[in-house]
């Protein structure tokens, strides 16, 4: 018996350390074929919950990547370079994201990061980056301090690290365009509003909070919830006695759904209005009540743009899951990644730069294009210039409609 | 408008859904000195349940009739997972120390969380359960929503019958025996395992029908649900004097009233402003909590017994 065990140990042992020998020796090869070969790879990694609540949003995302990577390599964009995507789940948890963040950066390949979903993972994710001058771009973060650091409420505006950048317009946009709309558009007056204390929703209510007032609209109520309630009848209780128009709501569709369903359930015939964590596809199907909701999300509805015509068509034959709210976000992301890429070769000759992270992160800002949600370039503090909001609301067959699209100054 | 009775309504209806949970936490504390924390999964359980029959029902059942079937469903669920998780996770355990048993439960717990959340078609996100359609009735100045008159009816009659069974039948006199003494109950001629089974079956029963009253309030089930309201209903139990059937309904109720009127007022005590609304209610549950643990370590409805240990 001693003796068949250590001669299963030992075998165990010698597969284990010739596989491993294998692998080393085929990553070996393949880092030979690069140098000889006349293309080198260069790595963009991705990060966004591909597993969990928020995986419908997250594999849209991945898929997206994908597909800008795949067309750069098919249609050689940038000479002499092969592009590859390495995705990776970070559950929607800022640890994970942390980890994920330090993954990316231990691989000298990769030259830049598409992601996160989440505006609290980006926060563990920044100033690693940051330090390793790795260019990260989101498509779908919208806390304004991730770009303009915590004064931007009181106007000071501050870069908070030079390698974010984001497709995403911000919540300072996204609250301000839905106050407007409520106000000027739907003709509301009086809004009670509540948000779910996360960096997203709080961020998306106090933008909105500051807009309506300025317009001359009145708060009439204001309260928080946490994003793992789904019992909020007194809090309904309150808004029905504060006679509110409208309710804002900052945060996401899991909680939104209820609380939009009890608030009509209560007896108060009122629309609830959230930014693009509730304007999902899961909001009406979770909340047979929803009709008459409102919410906004950023950019044009893809299916409007004839720049996304070809993506959309793409994306389809090649995808069978839904790319939800940030696909054409996450191509354009992706894309800008790629173009980054092609300015440093370029300038350098037509050759991938050695130092490629700092040349790709100086190309980031002066990268221009015509992208699938529309033009795409990025202003001093690493945000898109882009900001086409769109305003949409739940119809009579329970599904979101566009209602109204505006390119968006904020004030 | 006065909010005065809406509130107090809110706060009603969510304590007979805490205190229809926490019975399961105090019969079987009373009964074996365990507490069950896989419980709250129990009662997650039991609204999956619940949802399977009504999704097989057919189109345009009336869901009148279904709620019978759905708690049937749901029970029957909650009660197979209850008197499993007794068979094999705690029974073997009976005689360890009571720390195994309470890490068993919580790796139970667990457990059962991510098997409903792997294996039960689209439990990855919320899942909507149906609804009575129509607009709240107007009862003594508040509205109250047409589902919640199930949890208004279903808790007193739930604590009916249990009283009843308790104190008038013969394996409702054992369990009373066996929560006294198990040993001499067993020489007495009690079966104390069948006993705990029973005190198993009957929480996780309770739990099935409290998860019904949970869908039909809050509009959708999910398998995170069983973890904050096991916490609460455990609270319950502890707030009334865990061991106490009466104890549990009553603690649950003031624990549901409590959190509703500080969701309400607190924030109109001056200098409380910024702890008003929604997100502290589980802060003051559990403040409360704290409170009467110093104030009244039995409980409201417990008495102070020597530690049998």
């Amino acid at each position: 018996m001693r003796n068949r065990s250590a001669l299963i140990l030992t075998t165990v042992l010698t597969t284990g350390a010739l596989t491993l020998t294998a692998c080393g020796s085929r990553d070996k090869d393949k880092g030979d074929d690069n140098s000889s070969g006349d293309k080198k790879t260069v790595v963009i990694g991705f990060d966004a919950p591909l597993t969990g609540d928020l995986s419908a949003l997250g594999i849209g995302m991945r898929n997206s990547a994908e597909l800008a990577v795949k067309t750069a390599n098919k249609e050689n964009t940038v000479e002499g370079v092969e592009f590859k995507l390495q995705p990776l789940d970070d559950q929607a948890q800022p640890s994970v994201g942390g980890q994920n963040a330090q993954k990316f950066i231990s691989d000298s390949d990769v030259l830049g990061v598409v992601g996160p979903l989440n505006s609290n993972v980006s926060q563990s994710m920044q100033k690693p980056f940051n330090d390793a001058n790795l260019t990260q771009i989101s498509p779908a973060n919208t806390g304004t301090e991730l770009t303009q650091g915590d004064g931007w409420k009181k106007g000071d505006k501050k870069r908070q690290f030079k390698t974010f950048f984001r497709t995403a317009t911000t919540d300072q946009v996204q609250g301000q365009f839905a106050a407007q709309y409520l106000f000027q558009k739907a003709k509301i007056k009086k809004v009670y509003l509540i948000d779910d204390q996360k960096t997203y929703g709080a961020g998306l209510a106090a933008s909105f909070k500051d807009t309506f007032t300025d317009l001359g609209g009145k708060i009439v109520g204001q309260d928080h919830v946490n994003p793992e309630d789904r019992d909020f009848k007194s809090v309904v209780s309150q808004v029905k006695g504060k006679g509110a128009e409208a309710v804002y709501y900052g945060g996401e569709y899991p909680a939104a759904a209820p609380l939009s369903q009890q608030l009509k359930e209560s007896g108060a015939k009122i629309p609830l209005m959230g930014g693009d964590g509730m304007k999902s596809e899961e909001f009406p199907k979770l909340n047979k009540k929803a009709i008459g909701d409102l919410g906004t999300s950023v950019g044009k509805p893809v299916e409007e743009l004839p720049s996304a015509k070809k993506f959309i068509e793409e994306y389809n034959k090649n995808y069978k899951e839904n790319m939800e709210t940030y696909g054409g976000g996450t191509y354009d992301a992706t894309w800008s990644i790629i173009e980054a890429v092609k300015l440093a070769v370029e300038g350098n000759n037509g050759k991938l730069p050695s130092d490629g992270r700092v040349k790709v992160l100086e190309a980031m800002s002066k990268v221009k294009f015509q992208g699938v949600t529309g033009d795409v370039s990025f202003d001093q503090y690493g945000d898109t210039t882009n900001t086409m909001m769109t305003a949409y609301q739940v119809n009579k067959g329970n599904k979101w409609e566009s209602k109204f699209s505006e390119a968006y100054k904020p004030r | 408008m006065n909010e005065l009775p809406q509130q107090l309504a809110n706060g009603l209806i969510l304590g007979a859904m805490y205190g229809l949970i926490a019975i399961g936490y105090t019969m079987v504390y009373g009964i074996v000195q365990l507490i069950n924390f896989a419980h709250g999964e129990i009662f997650m359980v039991g609204g999956f349940g619940a949802l399977t029959v009504s999704l097989w029902l057919p189109d345009g059942f009336s869901l009148l009739a279904a709620i019978p079937l759905m708690i049937i469903g749901g029970i029957i669920c909650s009660v197979a997972v209850g008197t499993a998780a007794e068979r094999f996770a705690y029974r073997p355990l009976r005689g360890a120390p009571r720390l195994a048993p309470l890490i068993t439960a919580i790796g139970l717990s667990i457990l059962l969380q991510q098997a409903v959340w792997k294996w039960y078609p689209e439990a990855k996100k919320d899942r909507s359960f149906p609804q009575f359609s129509g607009d709240p009735v107007h009862v003594f100045g508040a509205d109250i929503q047409r589902g919640d008159f199930f949890l208004i009816i279903a808790a007193p009659a739930c604590m009916l019958i249990l009283g009843w069974y308790v104190n008038k039948t013969r394996s409702g006199r054992g369990m009373q025996a066996t929560a006294q003494d198990p040993d001499t109950a067993k020489l007495m001629g009690i079966n104390t395992d069948r006993i705990i089974v029973m005190a198993f079956a009957i929480g996780a029963a309770f739990a099935a029908i409290a998860a019904v009253g949970y869908g039909l309030h809050n509009g959708q089930v999910g398998f995170k649900m069983g973890f904050i309201m096991g916490l609460k209903a455990f609270t319950a139990a502890v707030l009334g004097g865990i061991g106490n059937i009466y104890g549990a309904m009553l603690g649950g109720i003031v624990l549901g009233v409590a959190e509703a009127l500080a969701t309400g007022y607190m924030g109109d005590v001056p200098g409380m402003e910024q702890f008003g609304g929604g997100a502290w209610k589980d802060v003051w549950a559990f403040a409360l909590l704290i409170l009467v643990l110093l104030l009244r370590p039995q409980g409201l409805l417990g008495e102070r017994v020597a530690d049998r240990a």
